[in-house]
Parts: C-alpha cells; sequence; structure tokens
C-alpha cells in the first residue's frame, strides 16, 4: 500500500501509527521479543485516537479530508461498484475532456451510464486530467452520454468530484458557461432515472452541471459548495487565510446540506475518512444507490420528471407574502 | 469595496439606476468623458451620444424602455428574502439586504413584468445591478421561475435581462441551486414550444452566466457587454498572463459563434417584438 498522506489535523495519528509501524518491524524483525500486547494496546487506542478526531472535524478540516490526495475518486468507484464498464470519450466536437470519465457499466447485472469527474494520482495524471477541472468539452461528452443513456432507456449514475469548472481562456473561448447551463437544462428534461453521489468536492457550477438529478447524496466528508471557502474568504474578507471562517458560514458540509433540505442523502464513511478504507467506503454506499435505483426505477418517467422538478422547484429559502 | 467589485473590475461609478440617477444637469460618459446634458442621456436610453457606450442601468428603466405602457403587471413582488444560514461575514446578511434596498428601492435582485412589447405580449424578468451585484439567490429563482410560469399560462415569450456577478454566497448551495431550478422551468417553457430569448448585459458572470443566459433559443447581447463564466482577474490568476483586448466582450462572444446578435439597446424593442412574433407561428 501506498505510504498513507496526513493532513495537519491528523499529526497525532500520524504520529501513533508511526510508533506501531516501527514496533510491528521491530515484532517481526525479533522473534523473542513479544511486543503483540503492546501492539494491541496501541492499535486500540489509534481508533479510538481516529474517532476522537474525525468526530469533531470543522468544516474546513472537513474540506480538507474532501481533497484529500488518497481519497477515492469517480475510477475507484466504478470499479468497486460497478461491473463491465466501458469508456466512452470525446464530444465529437472539439476534444475529450479527461476531467470527466463515463460510459456504459452494469450496477447489480442491471446496464446503466455512469459519468463522474476524474482527478489525477500522481502529476503526470493530475495535469492531462486538469485536476478533475472541466472544459466545456468534458461537460458536451457528460451530456452527449446522458443522451445515450435517455436514448436506451438506461439509469445515469453520475460521480461530483471537482474543485470547479476550468477558468481559463481556451474554456471561457469554447463556451463554458454555455456548456454547464445547458447541462442543467437538458438534465431537467432526461427520463431516466439519475442518481447523483457527491465523493470529494462538489465545486460550484463546475459539479452542478453534472449533479441535476432525482436524488443527490453526499458522502459523509464531501463537501458541495457554491464557491470554495477559499474563494469566498478572499472576496469577503479579502484573505484566503480565513477560508475557515468561511467554510464554517458557507455551509459545506453533508449534514448542515441534509438538515437545509437540498441533499436527500449522507452515508457514513469509515474510520478515518474514505482514504483509509476504500472496500468499507463501497460497502457503505453500494446499497443506499441500490435502493434508490429501485425507488426510482418503479416510477414511471412522467412521475420521475414531475417529482424531479418539484425537487428542484423547492430549493431555496423565501417569504411569501400573502 | 463589495465582493463584486473584485471580481470585476470598474463595476461602480456608472450606473444610472432608480436612485442611481445623478442628480445632476450634466453627467460624464464613462468611456469617452463627453460631458452629457443628463436628460438627452435619460431620452437616449442612457447611451452615450457620442461614443454608444451602454451605461448600466436599474432594472425598472429598463423595463420602462421595453415595455409599452399599458397593461403592465409585476410577478413575483410577494417574493422575499431570508437569512436562512445566519451568513455573516464582515456586515450581517440582512443588513447587506437593507443596505441594497434602501440603495435601489428594490426588495431583491430581480424584477419580473407581464406585459407587452410592441403589442407581442411576453413576460420579462430584468436583473438589478446595484443589488449586490445583481447575485441570484433564493428570491430571484423563485421570481425567475414564477415568470416562466407566467409565460406558460399565458401562451407568451419569456425574456430575461441578465446584468450579476453570479451566484450569491450569502445563501450557500441554495444559490446554487437557483441554477437549476430556473433551467428546468425553461425547460417545461420550451415543451410548451414558448420561445425564450436570453439578453446578456455589462455584466453577465459566473452562475448567471452558466445557467439560463446561454440556454434562450435566441441570445442576444448589449454592446460591450462583459459576460464569461470566470471573472478576468480569476482567469489571470489561473493562467499568469494578460488576457487578450476585448476577452468576454459581446463582440468577442459574437465572433466565437456564443451569442445570436449584438443589439444597440434603442433598437432592443423592436427586436424583441419582431423575433417574437418570428417564434409564433
Amino acid at each position: 500500500m501506498a505510504k498513507q498522506h496526513y493532513l495537519d489535523f491528523e499529526h497525532p495519528i500520524s504520529e501513533l501509527q508511526a510508533r506501531i509501524d516501527e514496533l510491528t518491524e521491530l515484532h517481526n524483525g525479533v522473534d523473542q521479543l513479544d511486543v503483540s500486547d503492546e501492539l494491541k494496546k496501541l492499535r486500540r487506542k489509534l481508533a479510538d485516537l481516529n474517532k476522537s478526531i474525525y468526530s469533531k472535524l470543522t468544516p474546513w478540516q472537513i474540506a480538507l479530508v474532501a481533497r484529500h490526495p488518497q481519497r477515492p475518486y469517480t475510477l475507484d468507484y466504478i470499479g468497486g461498484m460497478f461491473t463491465e464498464f466501458v469508456e466512452l470519450h470525446g464530444d465529437r466536437g472539439f476534444s475529450d475532456d479527461r476531467a470527466i470519465v463515463g460510459g456504459f457499466a452494469r450496477f447489480d447485472g442491471k446496464s446503466c451510464v455512469v459519468i463522474g469527474h476524474q482527478k489525477g494520482r500522481d502529476t503526470k495524471e493530475k495535469v492531462a486530467r486538469n485536476w478533475g477541472m472541466p472544459r466545456p468539452e468534458g461537460y458536451r461528452k457528460a451530456l452527449r452520454l446522458m443522451k445515450l443513456a435517455d436514448k436506451f432507456s438506461l439509469p445515469i449514475f453520475t460521480f461530483v468530484d471537482t474543485p470547479g469548472a476550468y477558468p481559463g481562456v481556451d474554456a471561457e473561448e469554447r463556451g463554458q458557461s454555455e456548456a454547464i447551463g445547458r447541462n442543467l437544462f437538458e438534465m431537467a428534461q432526461m427520463r431516466v432515472p439519475i442518481i447523483v453521489t457527491v465523493i470529494g468536492e462538489g465545486g460550484s457550477g463546475g459539479a452542478l452541471a453534472i449533479a441535476v438529478g432525482d436524488t443527490t447524496v453526499m458522502l459523509q466528508y464531501s463537501t458541495y459548495s457554491v464557491i470554495s471557502p477559499e474563494g469566498c474568504a478572499s472576496i469577503l474578507w479579502k484573505s484566503a487565510e480565513r477560508a475557515s471562517e468561511a467554510a464554517e458560514s458557507l455551509a459545506i458540509t453533508a449534514p448542515r446540506l441534509k438538515a437545509l433540505g437540498l441533499i436527500d442523502h449522507v452515508v457514513a464513511e469509515p474510520s478515518g475518512g474514505a482514504h483509509r478504507d476504500p472496500v468499507g467506503m463501497v460497502q457503505n454506499l453500494k446499497p443506499l444507490l441500490a435502493a434508490e435505483l429501485t425507488r426510482l426505477s418503479e416510477l414511471s418517467p412522467s412521475e420521475r420528471l414531475q417529482q424531479r422538478r418539484a425537487r428542484l422547484a423547492a430549493y431555496g429559502a423565501v417569504k411569501v407574502a400573502a | 469595496m463589495s465582493w463584486l467589485e473584485k471580481i470585476i473590475p470598474a463595476v461602480k461609478g456608472d450606473t444610472v439606476g432608480k436612485r442611481g440617477v445623478p442628480e445632476g444637469l450634466w453627467l460624464k460618459c464613462p468611456n469617452c468623458d463627453s460631458v452629457l446634458y443628463t436628460e438627452d442621456v435619460e431620452k437616449n436610453q442612457h447611451v452615450c451620444m457620442k461614443c454608444s457606450y451602454h451605461m448600466r442601468i436599474g432594472a425598472r428603466t429598463r423595463l420602462n424602455g421595453l415595455l409599452d405602457e399599458s397593461g403592465r403587471k409585476e410577478i413575483g413582488a410577494e417574493v422575499t428574502p431570508v437569512d436562512s444560514l445566519k451568513f455573516k461575514d464582515s456586515k450581517k446578511y440582512p443588513d447587506r439586504l437593507k443596505q441594497a434596498t434602501e440603495a435601489t428601492g428594490e426588495t431583491d435582485a430581480l424584477v419580473v413584468m407581464q406585459g407587452a412589447i410592441e403589442k407581442v405580449p411576453a413576460v420579462v424578468a430584468c436583473f438589478e445591478f446595484e443589488f449586490m451585484g445583481g447575485s441570484m439567490g433564493s428570491v430571484v429563482g423563485e421570481r425567475f421561475a414564477r415568470g416562466v410560469d407566467a409565460a406558460i399560462k399565458a401562451k407568451c415569450g419569456f425574456v430575461s435581462v441578465a446584468a450579476s456577478g453570479g451566484a450569491r454566497m450569502q445563501e450557500g448551495l441554495a444559490s446554487l441551486m437557483q441554477m437549476a431550478k430556473t433551467n428546468a422551468r425553461l425547460a417545461e417553457l420550451a415543451e410548451k414550444k414558448l420561445p425564450y430569448i436570453s439578453i446578456l448585459t455589462d455584466p453577465t458572470m459566473g452562475g448567471v452566466s452558466a445557467s439560463f443566459a446561454f440556454v434562450g433559443d435566441v441570445v442576444i447581447a448589449e454592446p460591450g457587454a462583459l459576460v464569461g463564466f470566470a471573472g478576468p482577474r480569476v482567469i489571470e490568476q489561473t493562467v499568469r498572463e494578460k488576457l487578450p483586448d476585448g476577452f468576454q466582450r459581446a463582440e468577442f462572444l459574437l465572433e466565437k459563434g456564443a451569442i445570436d446578435m449584438i443589439v444597440d439597446r434603442r433598437e432592443m424593442r423592436a427586436t424583441l417584438a419582431r423575433l417574437l412574433s418570428a417564434m409564433r407561428s
């Protein structure tokens, strides 16, 4: 397994883990030395420490977990929950944007279309996938695949994990706004079930462009926000340093958004976050997606569309005078 | 400095709104510095007589210029904002709202009016940029939706006039969701085969640009309007190079094929009437 990457607030965890690793090595190297009791004790302590640190994460710390470099990405979930994935490429107009992946797959044996933002692991892949920030052609590829799903009456699963749509000259030239707006417009008309899961960063319009659906699921330590905490802080306080305050104000965490009625489900992550136990994460997530698919499949397309639109219409809080 | 000025340079100082109408008899064109007689500028729909610069105007001034005088009815005025996040930065959100209301006379950043344009029935939704940078929160989304509903009910066209810095941060994710909400309602309008014309004015950015602004059956921009997804400063910081001249301006968008046409404000009413009738068989 790759070396574990620790976030700043995880220091006590990393220190304890280092001690455990050291002892384990010693234990393996010298037969006579019996440290198994000590190891057991330390491991229990580690579990407790994980639990206690992770039980009181601030919204900003959660934002950091959501961006953890070892967090499972879309292709990890596709590998873990789907079979027979056939990746399809390109928007047919300009290029293939690798910040978005998608294609046909099977979920519990049933054919479906799966689409998601994709970040890279190493530097080379990060560049190729543009840190998960799509350009217009990425959204247009996603729309092309959604239209395929609609044509063949296949449910759509989307996985959201992006810092945002790419803010670049070329993206503007090719109509970033139009591409995002078009997807929102079209997704409100798809006659097949659309199941959205926010697995990491739900960054603004760039996230929403594949996130209009019948149900929105968020992993416990994922975030979904109109603007990044840093962006918000630099605008409101003229200082990105105050991102932690902004994260608090913006209400970007799954439980808070559930309470506000803006998302539908929160899925618990394994102790210490999804990246500590990707298999456990998939085990937590898959039954919910299966249940949502069953529930949505029982509705007729027009009932589903009506419910989706009613959900969208209800978003937001206003006062209405009699 | 408001958050919007940070994204869009030189936002202030060239807007003429309901209460923003300069007190003086004379005003200076923000573009060519010509000193102009205020009354003449008003008669000319706040377009500079010397250089044709389109000054920013308030929502009601705009609606007055577009709609026929008789038979107007405001839609959605009963919908007003709430502070569901208890959002606080240097100022509390309710205080910002209060301040914006005092400055503009409006209760939020969108004014919707049903009426007719040269006798062609239409519903027009118009942004008030001076109200918190025309930012889109729950009220803007709900008024927009009610406007589209009214168009569907009256079987007429819907026109939006955008002038916005994007989503309203103070309402958090709910403001992002207004992008989906407005476009879902436009999808219903489209299913009824009713026309939607989107007018982009200076500036149209972020979440407003990336939702209903570009899904019009016809998309029109005013001359010189700044329109884009990301603000020029954000892009400059990302690409670390100077942006080309005219980048994200209406003329640039036309050249890139992003919009159908650029229309002078003084021709807008006639153009809308013609387009709206063209889209009815």
